[in-house]
């Protein structure tokens, strides 16, 4: 548990901002990602709270993994979470991120997400309809102008526990050791 | 006085410059049938972006880029007359015209380089589109200009906007169409808006020349996107609406003109790249030749 640090005004400011402008790296693994267009268009719209699809890892702000995660593509998402610029978030989309689902006894497959990513909010659900994920996104956009989404520091400082995490799921590591 | 009015001016284009692209995207909701970010999202975008904690940089160039495309924008909006020529800021000279030609295409060009820099491939191949549209619809922009500068006679910008005075059968868009239907279609391209968005074509090729820009970079490069988007505008508006005689008049004109590529664009898919280059050196550019002609013979 980080405690509550007091915040001066610039950092209030800041949060505010980044609360109020999220841009969307979609990593569309499993199933997930058929729920994303109607998201983003004209049914239920979440450019409404400032929330846009990003191009590149470098533009975006969040990482938001729609579903189930193979040791192939994980080795994938660590490189595209490290390359975004903080701060950054990251969403498990589906209860494939959080326990592993119905994919638990898979044998490529990981089961937490937590443990090789710093998830800020899960969004439950096999498969979260478009409410869920824009409740989800409007729940983190109050948690950052709290100034409490802080799993990017945590991935920073706690480095060497996330790295011993994924080299064990990661037999053929050729990642470079931080890739920034 | 005057570097007072100067600063002024270049704040007032980038805060309205913003203000339209955030009303751009409300409009493109509405006709999509959505509800649409708020009109000042893009001000909150930009704030975000300049709040960013980390900032990576390729090298020396790749930090240029930005700081390029901010040089370019805003030395193009110098040598535009915002108002009325005298007062508000307006640096201009005989044959202004042309230096303000080369100057819009600076940013592009030390743009170039520093996506270079970053080595993304998807980089290089937007900077390669974007050159390759910029030789596309300069043509039909440079003869529609051609067309204006022989017919009042000057390449100076405060003499065409003179030629225009009194009433607005006058303006160049009513006077002399062959040239301004050629402009006006390069302005298309010059947006990079829908039809022409082949540079940045973020389905495609991921934001094409942006694509390794992120946080205070990328708030510098919106910056001065919306800066160069409104001095474009003006430029547009002095050629051929005649100018203005103050800056609300000229607010509005801006406006007007602001809608043509937004609407244009919300209706069109995007052109191939050699699409784009056949249409530029197609049918623009033979209306704007043959306007050449005619007002040669005459
Ligand atoms: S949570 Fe359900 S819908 Fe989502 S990837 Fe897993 S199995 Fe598919």
């Amino acid at each position: 548990m980080i405690e509550k640090k007091k915040r001066n005004i610039f950092q209030i400011i800041d949060d505010w901002a980044s609360a109020r402008s999220l841009w969307l790296l979609m990593y569309c693994t499993g199933c997930g990602a058929i729920e994303l267009p109607p998201t983003m268009t004209s049914r239920y719209d979440m450019e409404r709270f400032g929330i846009a699809p990003a191009g590149t890892p470098r533009q975006a702000d969040i990482l938001l993994i729609t579903g189930y995660l193979s040791i192939k593509t994980l080795k994938r998402v660590i490189r595209a979470y490290e390359q975004m610029q903080s701060p950054k978030y990251v969403i498990g989309l589906g209860s494939c991120t959080i326990n592993g689902g119905m994919y638990w006894d898979s044998y490529n497959t990981i089961k937490m997400l937590d443990l090789y990513l710093p998830v800020d909010i899960w969004i439950a659900g096999c498969m979260p309809r478009p409410e869920s994920v824009i409740g989800g996104l409007n729940k983190l956009s109050d948690i950052i102008k709290a100034g409490e989404a802080n799993g990017w520091k945590k991935y920073n400082e706690n480095l060497k526990w996330y790295r011993a995490n994924q080299k064990k799921v990661i037999k053929k590591w050729d990642l470079p050791e931080f890739n920034y | 006085m005057n570097i007072v009015w100067t600063v002024l001016g270049i704040i007032g284009v980038y805060i309205y410059g913003v203000f339209l692209m955030g009303l751009g995207r409300k409009i493109s909701a509405r006709v999509q049938l959505r509800y649409g970010p708020p009109v000042y999202q893009n001000y909150i975008d930009i704030l975000k972006l300049w709040t960013k904690k980390t900032n990576i940089s390729h090298g020396i160039m790749f930090d240029l880029g930005p700081v390029f495309l901010l040089t370019g924008s805003i030395g193009t909006l110098l040598l535009i007359p915002i108002a009325a020529t005298e007062q508000l800021m307006y640096f201009g000279f005989s044959g202004d015209i042309i230096v303000i030609m080369y100057l819009m295409v600076f940013g592009s060009l030390g743009f170039a380089l520093a996506a270079s820099q970053g080595a993304n491939p998807f980089g290089i191949m937007g900077i390669s589109r974007a050159l390759t549209l910029l030789a596309a619809y300069e043509l039909p922009f440079i003869l529609g200009i051609v067309i204006l500068m022989m017919d009042a006679n000057s390449a100076s910008l405060s003499n065409i906007i003179s030629h225009q005075a009194g009433g607005y059968m006058n303006w160049y868009i009513f006077k002399q169409p062959l040239a301004a239907i050629p402009a006006f279609i390069a302005l298309l391209g010059m947006m990079g808006k829908q039809p022409f968005d082949i540079p940045i074509a973020p389905q495609e090729i991921a934001t094409g020349p942006m694509a390794e820009f992120g946080g205070k970079y990328l708030g510098m490069m919106m910056s001065s996107h919306a800066i160069f988007m409104t001095a474009k505008y003006i430029l547009f508006v002095n050629l051929f609406l005649g100018g203005a005689g103050n800056p609300i008049n000229m607010i509005f004109k801006v406006f007007l003109i602001w809608l043509f590529p937004l609407f244009v664009g919300l209706v069109y898919p995007r052109f191939k790249t050699s699409q784009a280059v056949r249409f530029f050196w197609g049918v623009p550019s033979l209306i704007g030749l043959i306007g050449l002609i005619i007002h040669w013979l005459r």
